[in-house]
Protein backbone atom coordinates (compact mmCIF):
# COMPACT_ATOMS: atom_id res chain seq x y z
CA UNK A 1 0.00 0.00 0.00
CA UNK A 2 3.30 2.28 0.72
CA UNK A 3 4.66 1.21 -2.61
CA UNK A 4 0.98 2.24 -4.19
CA UNK A 5 0.78 6.12 -2.31
CA UNK A 6 4.28 6.32 -3.24
CA UNK A 7 3.68 5.61 -6.77
CA UNK A 8 0.85 7.64 -7.30
CA UNK A 9 2.19 10.95 -5.04
CA UNK A 10 5.03 10.36 -8.37
CA UNK A 11 2.42 10.43 -10.96
CA UNK A 12 0.51 13.67 -9.70
CA UNK A 13 4.37 15.19 -9.39
CA UNK A 14 4.81 14.16 -13.29
CA UNK A 15 1.39 15.81 -14.36
CA UNK A 16 2.65 18.71 -12.51
CA UNK A 17 6.19 19.33 -14.37
CA UNK A 18 4.03 17.67 -17.57
CA UNK A 19 1.34 20.29 -17.18
CA UNK A 20 3.83 23.29 -16.52
CA UNK A 21 6.13 22.31 -19.54
CA UNK A 22 3.18 22.47 -21.59
CA UNK A 23 2.13 25.80 -20.62
CA UNK A 24 5.36 27.36 -21.24
CA UNK A 25 6.57 25.85 -24.31
CA UNK A 26 3.46 27.55 -25.82
CA UNK A 27 4.06 30.73 -23.90
CA UNK A 28 7.99 30.68 -25.44
CA UNK A 29 6.77 29.76 -29.26
CA UNK A 30 7.07 32.37 -31.52
CA UNK A 31 3.91 33.19 -32.96
CA UNK A 32 1.10 35.72 -31.03
CA UNK A 33 -1.94 34.17 -30.95
CA UNK A 34 -3.62 37.71 -30.80
CA UNK A 35 -2.22 38.60 -34.38
CA UNK A 36 -2.91 34.88 -35.70
CA UNK A 37 -6.70 35.77 -34.85
CA UNK A 38 -6.97 39.06 -36.45
CA UNK A 39 -4.75 37.97 -39.78
CA UNK A 40 -4.54 41.13 -42.20
CA UNK A 41 -6.81 43.18 -39.87
CA UNK A 42 -4.36 43.68 -37.51
CA UNK A 43 -2.84 47.07 -36.28
CA UNK A 44 -0.44 47.36 -32.95
CA UNK A 45 -3.62 49.12 -30.87
CA UNK A 46 -6.31 46.07 -31.98
CA UNK A 47 -3.51 43.26 -30.87
CA UNK A 48 -2.86 44.84 -27.84
CA UNK A 49 -6.57 45.21 -27.06
CA UNK A 50 -7.11 41.63 -28.08
CA UNK A 51 -4.19 40.34 -25.38
CA UNK A 52 -5.22 42.61 -22.90
CA UNK A 53 -9.28 41.04 -23.63
CA UNK A 54 -7.34 37.42 -24.19
CA UNK A 55 -5.60 37.95 -20.35
CA UNK A 56 -2.10 37.63 -22.65
CA UNK A 57 -0.35 40.51 -20.74
CA UNK A 58 -0.69 38.95 -16.90
CA UNK A 59 1.69 37.20 -15.53
CA UNK A 60 2.94 33.75 -16.78
CA UNK A 61 2.66 32.35 -13.13
CA UNK A 62 -0.84 33.58 -12.62
CA UNK A 63 -2.55 31.95 -16.30
CA UNK A 64 -0.45 28.56 -15.37
CA UNK A 65 -1.99 28.59 -11.43
CA UNK A 66 -5.72 29.66 -13.72
CA UNK A 67 -5.27 27.20 -15.96
CA UNK A 68 -4.26 24.47 -13.69
CA UNK A 69 -7.58 24.92 -11.56
CA UNK A 70 -9.46 24.65 -14.81
CA UNK A 71 -8.70 21.10 -14.79
CA UNK A 72 -10.35 20.10 -11.82
CA UNK A 73 -13.19 22.43 -12.18
CA UNK A 74 -13.66 22.25 -15.53
CA UNK A 75 -12.84 25.50 -17.13
CA UNK A 76 -9.95 25.68 -19.45
CA UNK A 77 -10.70 28.14 -21.34
CA UNK A 78 -11.94 29.32 -24.52
CA UNK A 79 -10.95 28.06 -27.60
CA UNK A 80 -9.24 30.99 -30.13
CA UNK A 81 -10.75 29.77 -33.02
CA UNK A 82 -13.79 27.76 -32.23
CA UNK A 83 -14.77 30.32 -29.42
CA UNK A 84 -16.00 27.83 -27.62
CA UNK A 85 -15.00 26.12 -23.98
CA UNK A 86 -12.10 24.15 -24.50
CA UNK A 87 -13.84 21.77 -22.50
CA UNK A 88 -17.13 21.28 -24.54
CA UNK A 89 -14.63 20.63 -27.97
CA UNK A 90 -12.76 18.13 -26.25
CA UNK A 91 -14.94 15.67 -24.01
CA UNK A 92 -16.65 14.18 -26.53
CA UNK A 93 -13.74 13.10 -29.10
CA UNK A 94 -11.83 12.32 -25.72
CA UNK A 95 -14.80 9.39 -25.55
CA UNK A 96 -13.45 8.48 -28.97
CA UNK A 97 -9.94 8.72 -28.81
CA UNK A 98 -10.53 6.56 -25.45
CA UNK A 99 -12.52 3.99 -27.05
CA UNK A 100 -9.82 3.27 -30.39
CA UNK A 101 -7.17 3.49 -27.69
CA UNK A 102 -9.29 0.92 -25.56
CA UNK A 103 -10.18 -1.35 -28.36
CA UNK A 104 -6.63 -0.89 -29.84
CA UNK A 105 -5.44 -2.14 -26.24
CA UNK A 106 -7.08 -5.09 -25.76
CA UNK A 107 -6.66 -6.56 -29.34
CA UNK A 108 -3.15 -6.49 -28.82
CA UNK A 109 -3.09 -8.05 -25.24
CA UNK A 110 -5.76 -10.85 -26.39
CA UNK A 111 -4.05 -11.49 -29.70
CA UNK A 112 -0.23 -11.29 -28.26
CA UNK A 113 0.09 -13.01 -25.17
CA UNK A 114 -1.40 -16.49 -26.57
CA UNK A 115 0.26 -16.46 -29.37
CA UNK A 116 3.53 -15.48 -27.85
CA UNK A 117 3.32 -18.10 -25.25
CA UNK A 118 2.48 -20.55 -27.96
CA UNK A 119 5.49 -19.39 -30.47
CA UNK A 120 7.73 -20.03 -27.70
CA UNK A 121 6.30 -23.28 -27.14
CA UNK A 122 6.94 -24.11 -30.50
CA UNK A 123 10.18 -22.18 -30.94
CA UNK A 124 12.08 -24.61 -33.26
CA UNK A 125 9.33 -26.76 -34.79
CA UNK A 126 8.22 -26.53 -38.46
CA UNK A 127 6.07 -23.47 -38.28
CA UNK A 128 8.64 -21.47 -36.57
CA UNK A 129 10.35 -20.08 -39.45
CA UNK A 130 6.93 -18.95 -41.08
CA UNK A 131 6.02 -17.65 -37.73
CA UNK A 132 9.60 -15.56 -37.42
CA UNK A 133 8.50 -14.24 -41.35
CA UNK A 134 5.38 -13.04 -40.49
CA UNK A 135 6.16 -11.40 -36.95
CA UNK A 136 8.93 -9.56 -39.15
CA UNK A 137 5.70 -8.56 -42.00
CA UNK A 138 3.73 -7.26 -38.81
CA UNK A 139 6.29 -5.30 -37.51
CA UNK A 140 7.67 -3.27 -40.89
CA UNK A 141 4.15 -2.48 -41.64
CA UNK A 142 2.90 1.02 -40.63
CA UNK A 143 -0.47 1.77 -39.08
CA UNK A 144 -1.26 4.00 -41.51
CA UNK A 145 -0.06 1.95 -45.02
CA UNK A 146 -2.74 -0.87 -43.54
CA UNK A 147 -5.30 1.64 -42.33
CA UNK A 148 -5.49 2.64 -46.27
CA UNK A 149 -5.74 -0.72 -47.02
CA UNK A 150 -8.42 -1.47 -44.83
CA UNK A 151 -10.32 1.06 -45.84
CA UNK A 152 -9.97 0.31 -49.46
CA UNK A 153 -11.04 -3.34 -48.60
CA UNK A 154 -13.61 -2.84 -45.98
CA UNK A 155 -15.17 0.68 -46.98
CA UNK A 156 -14.75 1.09 -50.97
CA UNK A 157 -14.89 -2.56 -51.50
CA UNK A 158 -17.09 -4.47 -49.26
CA UNK A 159 -19.03 -1.49 -47.77
CA UNK A 160 -19.19 -2.69 -43.97
CA UNK A 161 -18.16 0.78 -42.84
CA UNK A 162 -18.62 4.35 -44.95
CA UNK A 163 -15.60 5.76 -44.76
CA UNK A 164 -15.82 9.56 -43.63
CA UNK A 165 -19.37 8.96 -42.01
CA UNK A 166 -18.52 8.50 -38.16
CA UNK A 167 -21.50 7.48 -36.35
CA UNK A 168 -21.81 9.62 -33.48
CA UNK A 169 -20.32 7.80 -30.39
CA UNK A 170 -24.17 8.47 -27.99
CA UNK A 171 -26.71 7.90 -30.60
CA UNK A 172 -24.87 4.65 -32.39
CA UNK A 173 -22.57 3.09 -30.19
CA UNK A 174 -22.29 -0.03 -32.07
CA UNK A 175 -21.75 1.48 -35.30
CA UNK A 176 -19.49 3.97 -33.80
CA UNK A 177 -17.10 0.86 -32.72
CA UNK A 178 -17.34 -1.17 -35.38
CA UNK A 179 -16.13 1.99 -37.53
CA UNK A 180 -13.18 2.03 -34.74
CA UNK A 181 -12.40 -1.48 -34.66
CA UNK A 182 -11.08 -1.03 -38.05
CA UNK A 183 -8.86 1.76 -37.09
CA UNK A 184 -7.76 -0.61 -34.42
CA UNK A 185 -6.75 -3.35 -36.30
CA UNK A 186 -4.08 -1.21 -38.12
CA UNK A 187 -3.05 0.11 -35.03
CA UNK A 188 -2.55 -3.39 -33.50
CA UNK A 189 -0.75 -5.17 -36.14
CA UNK A 190 2.80 -4.21 -35.16
CA UNK A 191 2.24 -3.71 -31.63
CA UNK A 192 1.22 -7.10 -31.54
CA UNK A 193 3.94 -8.86 -33.65
CA UNK A 194 6.49 -6.84 -31.40
CA UNK A 195 4.30 -8.30 -28.11
CA UNK A 196 5.33 -11.24 -29.58
CA UNK A 197 8.37 -11.55 -30.67
CA UNK A 198 9.43 -9.97 -26.73
CA UNK A 199 7.55 -12.49 -25.27
CA UNK A 200 8.52 -15.24 -26.81
CA UNK A 201 12.09 -14.22 -26.44
CA UNK A 202 11.50 -13.56 -22.38
CA UNK A 203 9.99 -17.13 -22.12
CA UNK A 204 12.89 -18.87 -23.84
CA UNK A 205 15.67 -16.59 -21.95
CA UNK A 206 13.79 -18.17 -18.76
CA UNK A 207 13.83 -21.43 -20.01
CA UNK A 208 17.21 -21.40 -19.64
CA UNK A 209 17.33 -20.63 -15.75
CA UNK A 210 18.26 -22.69 -13.00
CA UNK A 211 14.57 -23.14 -11.19
CA UNK A 212 13.46 -24.26 -14.38
CA UNK A 213 15.73 -27.69 -14.20
CA UNK A 214 14.54 -27.76 -10.41
CA UNK A 215 10.90 -28.02 -12.15
CA UNK A 216 11.68 -30.83 -14.73
CA UNK A 217 13.87 -32.43 -11.93
CA UNK A 218 10.52 -32.44 -9.84
CA UNK A 219 8.54 -34.27 -12.99
CA UNK A 220 6.85 -31.38 -14.55
CA UNK A 221 6.39 -31.49 -18.14
CA UNK A 222 6.76 -28.64 -21.09
CA UNK A 223 3.14 -27.80 -20.80
CA UNK A 224 4.19 -27.35 -16.21
CA UNK A 225 7.05 -25.77 -16.68
CA UNK A 226 5.60 -23.06 -18.56
CA UNK A 227 2.20 -22.40 -17.36
CA UNK A 228 3.33 -23.13 -13.54
CA UNK A 229 6.56 -21.35 -13.40
CA UNK A 230 7.96 -19.61 -16.34
CA UNK A 231 5.13 -17.64 -17.51
CA UNK A 232 4.69 -16.02 -14.23
CA UNK A 233 8.40 -15.46 -14.06
CA UNK A 234 8.14 -13.92 -18.33
CA UNK A 235 5.38 -11.36 -17.32
CA UNK A 236 7.35 -8.44 -15.70
CA UNK A 237 8.77 -6.99 -18.34
CA UNK A 238 5.91 -7.99 -21.40
CA UNK A 239 3.61 -5.74 -18.76
CA UNK A 240 6.12 -2.85 -18.60
CA UNK A 241 6.62 -3.38 -22.23
CA UNK A 242 2.55 -3.06 -23.13
CA UNK A 243 2.84 0.38 -20.58
CA UNK A 244 4.93 1.77 -23.41
CA UNK A 245 2.47 0.32 -25.70
CA UNK A 246 0.17 2.17 -24.67
CA UNK A 247 1.71 5.79 -25.14
CA UNK A 248 2.51 3.94 -28.81
CA UNK A 249 -1.40 3.80 -29.57
CA UNK A 250 -1.99 7.55 -28.57
CA UNK A 251 1.05 8.73 -30.89
CA UNK A 252 0.13 6.27 -33.45
CA UNK A 253 -3.68 6.83 -33.04
CA UNK A 254 -3.02 10.63 -34.39
CA UNK A 255 -1.88 9.32 -37.85
CA UNK A 256 -5.00 6.60 -37.98
CA UNK A 257 -7.32 8.93 -37.16
CA UNK A 258 -6.76 11.06 -40.08
CA UNK A 259 -6.36 8.16 -42.28
CA UNK A 260 -9.26 6.87 -41.45
CA UNK A 261 -11.56 10.56 -40.78
CA UNK A 262 -12.20 9.85 -36.95
CA UNK A 263 -13.46 12.91 -35.23
CA UNK A 264 -11.23 12.27 -32.21
CA UNK A 265 -8.07 14.19 -30.30
CA UNK A 266 -5.91 13.52 -32.88
CA UNK A 267 -7.25 15.31 -35.33
CA UNK A 268 -8.46 18.15 -33.28
CA UNK A 269 -5.01 18.56 -32.29
CA UNK A 270 -3.39 18.26 -34.96
CA UNK A 271 -5.83 21.13 -36.97
CA UNK A 272 -5.73 23.36 -32.91
CA UNK A 273 -1.70 23.44 -33.40
CA UNK A 274 -1.83 24.40 -37.26
CA UNK A 275 -4.47 27.72 -36.13
CA UNK A 276 -2.28 28.10 -33.22
CA UNK A 277 -5.20 27.17 -30.78
CA UNK A 278 -3.22 27.16 -27.98
CA UNK A 279 -5.89 26.59 -25.03
CA UNK A 280 -6.79 23.38 -27.05
CA UNK A 281 -3.53 22.06 -27.88
CA UNK A 282 -2.38 22.48 -24.24
CA UNK A 283 -5.34 20.86 -22.80
CA UNK A 284 -5.23 17.83 -25.63
CA UNK A 285 -0.79 17.56 -24.35
CA UNK A 286 -1.80 17.41 -21.09
CA UNK A 287 -4.95 14.85 -21.14
CA UNK A 288 -2.48 12.58 -23.93
CA UNK A 289 0.38 12.64 -21.10
CA UNK A 290 -2.00 11.93 -18.17
CA UNK A 291 -3.02 8.74 -20.36
CA UNK A 292 0.25 7.77 -20.90
CA UNK A 293 2.13 8.15 -17.31
CA UNK A 294 -1.23 6.43 -15.89
CA UNK A 295 -0.63 3.27 -18.03
CA UNK A 296 3.13 3.50 -16.38
CA UNK A 297 2.09 3.61 -13.25
CA UNK A 298 -0.67 0.85 -13.87
CA UNK A 299 1.84 -1.53 -14.84
CA UNK A 300 4.22 -0.83 -12.19
CA UNK A 301 1.15 -1.28 -9.54
CA UNK A 302 0.68 -4.98 -11.33
CA UNK A 303 4.65 -5.36 -11.60
CA UNK A 304 4.31 -5.24 -8.25
CA UNK A 305 1.88 -8.32 -7.34
CA UNK A 306 3.36 -10.26 -9.38
CA UNK A 307 6.92 -9.91 -8.35
CA UNK A 308 7.40 -9.60 -4.90
CA UNK A 309 10.98 -8.23 -5.07
CA UNK A 310 9.74 -4.95 -6.19
CA UNK A 311 8.53 -4.01 -3.23
CA UNK A 312 12.11 -4.12 -1.55
CA UNK A 313 13.21 -1.59 -4.71
CA UNK A 314 10.17 0.59 -4.50
CA UNK A 315 11.70 1.62 -0.81
CA UNK A 316 14.50 3.19 -2.91
CA UNK B 1 19.42 -50.34 -6.54
CA UNK B 2 21.40 -48.00 -9.17
CA UNK B 3 23.56 -49.29 -11.39
CA UNK B 4 25.78 -47.51 -13.82
CA UNK B 5 27.03 -49.48 -16.92
CA UNK B 6 29.91 -48.38 -19.39
CA UNK B 7 28.32 -44.65 -19.96
CA UNK B 8 29.30 -42.47 -22.29
CA UNK B 9 28.17 -39.05 -22.92
CA UNK B 10 29.78 -36.38 -25.37
CA UNK B 11 28.36 -33.03 -26.45
CA UNK B 12 28.18 -32.11 -29.81
CA UNK B 13 29.76 -29.34 -29.29
CA UNK B 14 33.09 -30.60 -27.95
CA UNK B 15 35.69 -33.04 -29.02
CA UNK B 16 36.05 -34.84 -25.87
CA UNK B 17 33.98 -37.51 -24.07
CA UNK B 18 32.20 -35.12 -20.97
CA UNK B 19 32.00 -39.15 -19.62
CA UNK B 20 33.91 -41.76 -21.23
CA UNK B 21 32.90 -45.13 -19.80
CA UNK B 22 31.73 -44.88 -16.35
CA UNK B 23 30.34 -48.02 -14.79
CA UNK B 24 29.14 -48.19 -10.54
CA UNK B 25 26.73 -49.08 -8.83
CA UNK B 26 24.95 -47.24 -5.26
CA UNK B 27 23.76 -50.07 -3.02
CA UNK B 28 20.75 -49.17 -1.05
CA UNK B 29 20.66 -46.98 2.11
CA UNK B 30 24.34 -45.99 1.14
CA UNK B 31 25.53 -42.27 0.67
CA UNK B 32 28.26 -42.29 -2.29
CA UNK B 33 30.34 -39.68 -2.83
CA UNK B 34 31.60 -38.29 -5.82
CA UNK B 35 34.45 -35.99 -6.34
CA UNK B 36 36.79 -34.77 -8.79
CA UNK B 37 37.96 -31.45 -10.53
CA UNK B 38 35.04 -29.21 -12.23
CA UNK B 39 35.64 -30.91 -16.02
CA UNK B 40 35.58 -34.24 -14.43
CA UNK B 41 32.53 -35.11 -15.59
CA UNK B 42 30.64 -35.83 -12.49
CA UNK B 43 27.76 -33.33 -12.88
CA UNK B 44 27.09 -34.61 -16.14
CA UNK B 45 27.42 -37.97 -14.27
CA UNK B 46 24.32 -36.45 -11.97
CA UNK B 47 22.58 -35.19 -14.90
CA UNK B 48 22.25 -38.39 -16.85
CA UNK B 49 20.95 -39.89 -13.96
CA UNK B 50 18.45 -37.07 -13.16
CA UNK B 51 17.16 -37.25 -16.65
CA UNK B 52 18.52 -33.69 -17.11
CA UNK B 53 20.57 -34.35 -19.91
CA UNK B 54 20.29 -32.37 -23.10
CA UNK B 55 19.45 -35.06 -25.32
CA UNK B 56 19.49 -33.61 -28.56
CA UNK B 57 22.71 -31.53 -27.90
CA UNK B 58 24.79 -35.05 -27.27
CA UNK B 59 25.52 -38.64 -27.94
CA UNK B 60 25.26 -41.20 -24.98
CA UNK B 61 25.36 -44.76 -24.81
CA UNK B 62 25.63 -47.33 -21.78
CA UNK B 63 22.64 -48.02 -19.31
CA UNK B 64 21.43 -46.46 -15.92
CA UNK B 65 19.50 -48.86 -14.37
CA UNK B 66 17.06 -47.94 -11.46
CA UNK B 67 15.56 -50.82 -10.21
CA UNK B 68 16.20 -52.37 -13.52
CA UNK B 69 14.22 -50.01 -15.17
CA UNK B 70 16.79 -48.16 -17.88
CA UNK B 71 16.89 -44.36 -17.22
CA UNK B 72 19.28 -43.20 -19.80
CA UNK B 73 17.00 -44.91 -23.13
CA UNK B 74 13.57 -44.38 -21.24
CA UNK B 75 10.82 -42.13 -23.02
CA UNK B 76 10.04 -38.79 -21.77
CA UNK B 77 6.53 -39.42 -20.33
CA UNK B 78 8.40 -42.60 -18.34
CA UNK B 79 11.05 -40.51 -16.83
CA UNK B 80 8.44 -38.00 -15.81
CA UNK B 81 6.87 -40.25 -13.33
CA UNK B 82 10.48 -41.19 -12.24
CA UNK B 83 11.56 -37.60 -11.53
CA UNK B 84 10.90 -36.25 -8.25
CA UNK B 85 8.91 -39.47 -7.38
CA UNK B 86 12.21 -41.79 -6.97
CA UNK B 87 14.86 -39.61 -7.82
CA UNK B 88 15.18 -36.33 -5.82
CA UNK B 89 17.79 -33.78 -6.69
CA UNK B 90 19.24 -30.90 -4.73
CA UNK B 91 21.44 -28.01 -6.96
CA UNK B 92 24.37 -25.88 -5.87
CA UNK B 93 22.85 -22.43 -5.53
CA UNK B 94 19.37 -22.41 -4.07
CA UNK B 95 18.51 -19.17 -4.69
CA UNK B 96 18.53 -19.40 -8.22
CA UNK B 97 17.34 -23.27 -8.22
CA UNK B 98 14.12 -21.71 -6.71
CA UNK B 99 11.33 -20.15 -8.83
CA UNK B 100 11.56 -16.54 -7.22
CA UNK B 101 7.97 -16.10 -7.75
CA UNK B 102 6.42 -19.24 -5.92
CA UNK B 103 6.10 -19.61 -2.30
CA UNK B 104 8.57 -21.57 -0.86
CA UNK B 105 5.87 -23.90 0.02
CA UNK B 106 4.54 -24.23 -2.76
CA UNK B 107 7.40 -25.41 -4.54
CA UNK B 108 8.32 -28.02 -1.35
CA UNK B 109 4.73 -29.51 -2.12
CA UNK B 110 4.83 -29.68 -5.88
CA UNK B 111 6.36 -33.12 -6.19
CA UNK B 112 3.24 -33.72 -4.67
CA UNK B 113 1.05 -32.27 -6.86
CA UNK B 114 2.77 -33.84 -9.61
CA UNK B 115 3.02 -37.38 -8.51
CA UNK B 116 0.01 -38.54 -5.91
CA UNK B 117 -3.85 -37.50 -5.69
CA UNK B 118 -3.28 -35.26 -2.17
CA UNK B 119 -5.90 -32.29 -2.11
CA UNK B 120 -4.07 -29.10 -1.14
CA UNK B 121 -5.19 -29.29 2.86
CA UNK B 122 -3.28 -32.59 3.00
CA UNK B 123 -0.11 -31.50 1.03
CA UNK B 124 0.46 -28.35 2.90
CA UNK B 125 0.33 -30.37 6.40
CA UNK B 126 2.33 -32.69 4.64
CA UNK B 127 4.98 -29.82 3.78
CA UNK B 128 4.83 -28.13 6.40
CA UNK B 129 6.54 -31.23 8.63
CA UNK B 130 8.87 -31.86 6.12
CA UNK B 131 9.87 -28.36 6.52
CA UNK B 132 9.95 -29.07 10.65
CA UNK B 133 12.14 -32.23 9.70
CA UNK B 134 14.76 -30.50 7.69
CA UNK B 135 14.89 -28.44 10.69
CA UNK B 136 13.55 -24.77 9.41
CA UNK B 137 12.20 -22.73 12.97
CA UNK B 138 8.30 -21.85 11.98
CA UNK B 139 7.66 -24.02 9.21
CA UNK B 140 4.33 -22.33 8.58
CA UNK B 141 5.84 -19.22 8.24
CA UNK B 142 8.22 -20.08 5.99
CA UNK B 143 6.21 -21.70 4.05
CA UNK B 144 4.21 -18.64 3.02
CA UNK B 145 7.87 -16.72 2.35
CA UNK B 146 9.10 -16.29 -1.15
CA UNK B 147 13.02 -17.50 -1.80
CA UNK B 148 14.69 -14.02 -1.72
CA UNK B 149 13.09 -13.50 2.21
CA UNK B 150 15.17 -16.78 3.01
CA UNK B 151 18.93 -16.77 4.10
CA UNK B 152 21.22 -19.57 1.93
CA UNK B 153 21.31 -22.40 4.11
CA UNK B 154 17.20 -21.41 4.76
CA UNK B 155 16.42 -22.14 1.03
CA UNK B 156 18.55 -25.40 0.64
CA UNK B 157 16.93 -26.84 3.71
CA UNK B 158 13.97 -26.06 2.07
CA UNK B 159 15.27 -27.75 -1.27
CA UNK B 160 16.25 -30.61 0.67
CA UNK B 161 12.59 -30.68 1.82
CA UNK B 162 11.15 -30.22 -1.56
CA UNK B 163 13.39 -33.43 -2.42
CA UNK B 164 12.73 -35.83 0.24
CA UNK B 165 9.10 -34.91 0.63
CA UNK B 166 8.12 -37.73 -1.37
CA UNK B 167 11.00 -40.18 0.18
CA UNK B 168 12.26 -41.04 -3.06
CA UNK B 169 14.87 -44.11 -3.68
CA UNK B 170 17.72 -41.53 -4.82
CA UNK B 171 18.62 -38.29 -4.03
CA UNK B 172 21.08 -36.56 -5.98
CA UNK B 173 22.89 -34.03 -4.31
CA UNK B 174 25.07 -32.27 -6.63
CA UNK B 175 27.53 -29.90 -5.24
CA UNK B 176 24.51 -28.94 -2.01
CA UNK B 177 26.80 -27.36 0.10
CA UNK B 178 29.47 -25.04 -2.00
CA UNK B 179 27.72 -21.92 -2.32
CA UNK B 180 27.34 -21.78 2.04
CA UNK B 181 29.60 -20.86 4.56
CA UNK B 182 31.40 -22.79 6.09
CA UNK B 183 29.11 -23.00 9.62
CA UNK B 184 25.99 -23.81 7.49
CA UNK B 185 27.55 -26.74 5.52
CA UNK B 186 28.33 -28.31 8.50
CA UNK B 187 24.78 -27.96 9.57
CA UNK B 188 23.34 -29.44 6.52
CA UNK B 189 26.01 -32.22 6.14
CA UNK B 190 24.78 -33.42 9.33
CA UNK B 191 21.18 -33.23 8.11
CA UNK B 192 22.02 -35.43 5.50
CA UNK B 193 23.24 -37.84 7.76
CA UNK B 194 20.36 -37.66 9.84
CA UNK B 195 18.08 -38.32 6.84
CA UNK B 196 19.87 -40.83 5.38
CA UNK B 197 19.82 -42.72 9.09
CA UNK B 198 15.81 -42.16 9.35
CA UNK B 199 14.82 -43.16 5.94
CA UNK B 200 17.44 -44.93 4.62
CA UNK B 201 17.97 -43.46 1.54
CA UNK B 202 20.50 -44.02 -1.05
CA UNK B 203 22.70 -40.97 -1.63
CA UNK B 204 25.12 -39.67 -4.64
CA UNK B 205 27.05 -36.66 -3.09
CA UNK B 206 28.66 -35.08 -5.47
CA UNK B 207 31.64 -32.32 -4.56
CA UNK B 208 34.79 -31.05 -5.33
CA UNK B 209 35.47 -31.09 -1.82
CA UNK B 210 37.00 -34.06 -0.40
CA UNK B 211 36.66 -32.97 3.79
CA UNK B 212 33.33 -32.77 2.98
CA UNK B 213 33.12 -36.27 1.12
CA UNK B 214 35.09 -37.50 3.91
CA UNK B 215 32.82 -36.29 6.79
CA UNK B 216 29.66 -37.73 4.90
CA UNK B 217 29.89 -40.80 1.93
CA UNK B 218 30.45 -44.32 2.89
CA UNK B 219 32.09 -44.70 -0.31
CA UNK B 220 33.39 -42.52 -2.96
CA UNK B 221 34.39 -42.67 -6.66
CA UNK B 222 37.01 -40.27 -8.15
CA UNK B 223 36.60 -39.10 -11.63
CA UNK B 224 39.02 -37.25 -13.75
CA UNK B 225 38.51 -36.57 -17.42
CA UNK B 226 35.32 -38.39 -17.82
CA UNK B 227 37.08 -41.51 -16.29
CA UNK B 228 36.36 -43.27 -12.75
CA UNK B 229 40.23 -43.18 -11.72
CA UNK B 230 39.31 -44.99 -7.93
CA UNK B 231 36.40 -46.06 -6.07
CA UNK B 232 36.06 -47.66 -2.39
CA UNK B 233 35.12 -47.60 1.24
CA UNK B 234 35.87 -43.70 1.84
CA UNK B 235 38.26 -44.69 4.57
CA UNK B 236 40.56 -46.93 2.17
CA UNK B 237 40.40 -44.43 -0.48
CA UNK B 238 41.84 -41.43 1.95
CA UNK B 239 44.22 -43.65 3.93
CA UNK B 240 45.81 -45.79 1.24
CA UNK B 241 45.01 -43.93 -2.11
CA UNK B 242 46.13 -46.22 -5.27
CA UNK B 243 45.61 -43.47 -8.24
CA UNK B 244 48.68 -40.89 -8.77
CA UNK B 245 45.20 -38.35 -9.72
CA UNK B 246 43.82 -39.20 -5.78
CA UNK B 247 47.04 -39.05 -4.12
CA UNK B 248 47.31 -35.39 -5.66
CA UNK B 249 43.95 -34.44 -4.44
CA UNK B 250 44.38 -35.86 -0.78
CA UNK B 251 47.65 -34.23 -0.51
CA UNK B 252 46.10 -31.15 -1.76
CA UNK B 253 43.47 -30.76 1.35
CA UNK B 254 44.48 -28.48 3.55
CA UNK B 255 45.14 -29.54 7.42
CA UNK B 256 46.00 -27.80 10.42
CA UNK B 257 49.73 -29.27 10.34
CA UNK B 258 50.63 -28.48 7.10
CA UNK B 259 49.53 -24.60 7.90
CA UNK B 260 51.61 -24.76 10.47
CA UNK B 261 54.91 -26.07 8.20
CA UNK B 262 53.65 -23.35 5.92
CA UNK B 263 54.43 -20.54 8.46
Amino acid sequence: MKYAARRIAMLLLTMVIVSLLAFVAFDIISGDPATAMLGTQATPEKIEALREEMGLNRPLVVRYGEWLLGFFTGNLGTSYSYKLPVWQLIAPKVGITLCLSVISFLLIVVISIPLGVRSARYAGGRLDGAGTAINQLGMAVPPFFTGILLTWLFSTTLHWFIHGQFPELTKNPAGALKYLLFASVSIAIPRVAMTVRMLKSTILGEMQKNYVRTAISRGNDRKGVLYRHVLKNALVPVVTFLAQTMAEIVAGGIVVEQVFAIPGLGRLLVASIANRDYPVVQAIVVILAFWVVLAGTIADLINQQIDPRLQLGGDA
Amino acid sequence: MLEIRDLHVKFHNSNREAVGGVSYTIEDGEIQGLVGESGSGKTVTAMSIAGLLPRKQCSYSGQILLDGMDLLHADRNELRKIHGRHIGVVFQEPMSSMNPLMKVGHQVEEVLLLHTNMTAEERRRKAIETLDQVELNNPEEVYEKYPHELSGGMLQRAMIAAAIIIRPKLLLLDEPTTALDVTIQAQILELLKRLNKEYDASMLFISHNLNVVRKLCTEVAVMQRGLLVEEGKTEQVFYNPQHEYTKRLIAAIPTRNKRKEEC
